[in-house]
């Protein structure tokens, strides 16, 4: 009998299929129902429906918080791409025995917890930190950079953070990319940038559109990495939800934005999807 | 031919390429003419690949001149040079369709649209692929991809059109096929061809001249009936069709005529050579058509006999392929048409007199 006949095969679903029913449907769908609840005086849930956790996300102090989550998921995945692309074309092109190191130490920074990367990056980007002393050692400034706690700060650390996810996929689709091709638009006088632009780009848009997909999707939920490199100032979507459901116990708002969050990662991912004509996808 | 004779489409000067420790291309100096087939034949490893990527302007020469139509290629790139390339797996746009595959060259080149749609057209018409231009480059079969990749090249109307392997992924009808018509392309539209290729068949076919390669170097230049009927060494020979060879030594020289003695089957006979001595090492070379056996001992016009056994009798169609082994144990092969019928074949286990005229073989320092 082949593999493909095994008729057992079909059972080896049920656990996996299981495990996902048991711990993300029942809870998305327990979150979704808490969303509509209202919450009560002393922060439990009073299962009351109600609309208003979804009305009140429209305060403008809140779509200021989902403005500047989008602009900075946005931000992160046109940077990662702009700095992935050539770094992914690199290794593609290669010798093969540099190809297999050269990927090992884009995702060597994975041994390590991303918590503790993040702190250490706390500590280049203090104000008296190694970033700080060293361009002040080179004259470049005279005095103490502020960038901890800023927009700045939560922007490099979000790139650092998501830069292989770019770079893994743009890899995957550049190495496979035929190099006579290039040589063929050489040859039919295209100049380097037009190769890039009509050859190069077309045919790696799978590896683009993963690429994007997977740094913008957890560059916009992000909540270790504004929380402590942004601190209070510069919230995202992921710390507010925090918030919401451990500082202020309104668990049905906290619910309410998760599934905005949700919709609206959706909605994008969609947008990504359709623009690349990825019918192979979806 | 004069290398600054204004008919030269391509010069090459003692051009080296180095990859490494290997010497790709060794010290290469050939002259093409505007408007003719040439072919560049070897096996793999001979540096006949190399040789058209320096041409193209992927690689550029350790040392050496090439000059194309007249102009220095030094430093150029192959957007600016006066070239296209048929690749060897045609590298077609998978992204584009045929039509705009075909359009690239002109669209690069800033010609305005409205001018490239007409050319497109006629070079799809050119290679009968009118009616396709909408299709994907996948959608299409072996040989109009490859149809498509000359018509991608032969837009432009470059001075010179280089080939890699165009017919290798092709099978064997079809090859045959393309052959005649890449020729009758060629005359056509006039351009200089410059064909790479391993097989032999397929060179001595297409080619008005052709070049022999082998480790980097130029072993013999010439039209495909010189190199097929006067190899200037033992590779050539072997590498153009396949020969049947006997190591020797010279005995003596007699104006045109040189004796050999070969060690277990005696004297045998074949045109003289420049700069052999009486002594000197050589091969006598003779292809496998060239050979004539008979039962009969009587030597009846052929010069050179010898007498073998027949090893192995093959059929093959409209002649018999044969192996005979020779008094020295080598091997040769001898192809006799069969158009005599059954009676005078011979079969695997008989005794047989091996025949040919001096004329017919090739001499060859060793």
């Amino acid at each position: 009998m082949s593999p493909i006949q095994l008729g057992g095969g079909r059972w080896l679903i049920v656990p996996p299929a299981a495990t996902l029913i048991l711990f993300f449907g029942v809870p998305l769908a327990l979150v979704l129902a808490v969303s509509f609840a209202t919450r009560g005086t002393y922060g439990g849930i009073e299962w009351a429906f109600t609309l208003g956790n979804y009305t009140s996300i429209a305060d403008p102090l809140y779509l200021r918080i989902f403005w500047r989550s989008l602009w900075l998921a946005v931000l992160t995945t046109i940077i990662c791409l702009v700095m992935g692309f050539p770094l992914a074309y690199v290794i593609a092109r290669a010798p093969q025995r540099w190809q297999g190191i050269l990927l090992f130490l884009v995702i060597i920074p994975f041994w390590t917890n991303f918590l503790v990367r993040t702190y250490a990056w706390m500590f280049i980007l203090r104000s008296e930190g190694l970033l700080s002393t060293v361009l002040s050692a080179l004259g470049l400034t005279h005095e103490p950079l502020p960038l901890l706690f800023t927009d700045t700060a939560v922007l490099i650390g979000l790139v650092y953070g998501y830069l292989p996810f770019m770079v893994l996929p743009l890899y995957a689709a550049l190495e496979r990319l035929d190099p006579s091709l290039i040589e063929a638009a050489w040859d039919l006088y295209a100049r380097p940038l037009q190769v890039f632009t009509r050859v190069v780009l077309p045919l790696s848009k799978p590896g683009v559109i993963a690429g994007c997909v997977l740094v913008f999707i957890p560059s916009l939920g992000a909540y270790v990495t504004p929380d402590l490199l942004g601190g209070a100032r510069s919230m995202m979507i992921g710390n507010l939800i925090q918030h919401q459901y451990l500082v202020v116990r309104d668990w049905p708002f906290g619910s309410a934005l998760s599934f905005v969050l949700m919709a609206g990662v959706l909605a994008a991912v969609l947008y990504y999807l359709r623009a690349g004509g990825e019918r192979g996808l979806l | 031919m004069d290398e600054t004779s204004t008919d030269a489409s391509i010069v090459m000067r003692e051009v080296t390429k180095r990859h490494g420790d290997t010497v790709a291309v060794d010290r290469l100096s050939l002259t093409i003419r505007k408007g003719e087939f040439f072919a560049i034949l070897g096996p793999s490893g001979s540096g006949k690949t190399t040789t058209l990527r320096l041409l193209a302007g992927f690689e550029q020469p350790d040392s050496g001149e090439i000059i194309i139509e007249g102009q220095p290629m030094q430093g150029v790139p192959p957007n600016r040079r006066p070239v296209n390339l048929v690749f060897q797996n045609y590298a077609l746009f998978p992204h584009m369709t045929v039509a705009q595959n075909v359009a690239f060259g002109l669209e690069m080149k800033g010609l305005p649209t409205p001018e490239i749609g007409p050319h497109v057209a006629e070079a799809l018409e050119m290679v009968r692929l009118a009616g396709k231009q909408d299709r994907l480059p996948s959608q299409l079969s072996g040989g109009e991809q490859q149809r498509v990749a000359l018509a991608r090249a032969l837009v432009n109307r470059p001075a010179v059109l280089l080939l890699d392997e165009p017919l290798g992924a092709l099978d064997k009808q079809l090859r045959l096929e393309m052959e005649v018509e890449l020729k009758a392309l060629q005359e056509r539209v006039g351009i200089t061809f410059v064909c790479v290729t391993h097989d032999q068949e397929e060179a001595l076919t297409m080619s008005d001249r052709l070049a022999v390669m082998h480790h980097g170097r130029l072993l013999q230049i010439g039209t495909p009936e010189e190199i097929y009927t006067a190899p200037a060494s033992a590779f050539v020979a072997s590498f153009i069709g396949v020969s049947n060879s006997l190591p020797g030594r010279v005995q003596a020289i007699d104006g045109q005529r040189t004796t050999v003695a070969v060690e277990g089957i005696g004297l045998v006979h074949a045109p003289s050579c420049t700069g052999l001595r009486t002594g000197a090492p050589v091969l006598v070379t003779i292809r496998p058509e060239r050979l004539h056996l008979s039962r009969d001992p009587a030597t009846d016009g052929y010069q050179n006999q010898i007498a073998v056994r027949v090893a192995k009798a093959i059929y093959s169609g409209n002649e018999m392929h044969y192996l005979v082994t020779l008094p020295n144990n080598l091997t040769w092969k001898a192809r006799v048409p069969n158009a005599d019928g059954t009676a005078k074949r011979f079969h695997a286990g008989e005794s047989a007199y091996l025949k040919w005229r001096t004329a017919e073989a090739v001499l060859l320092p060793e």
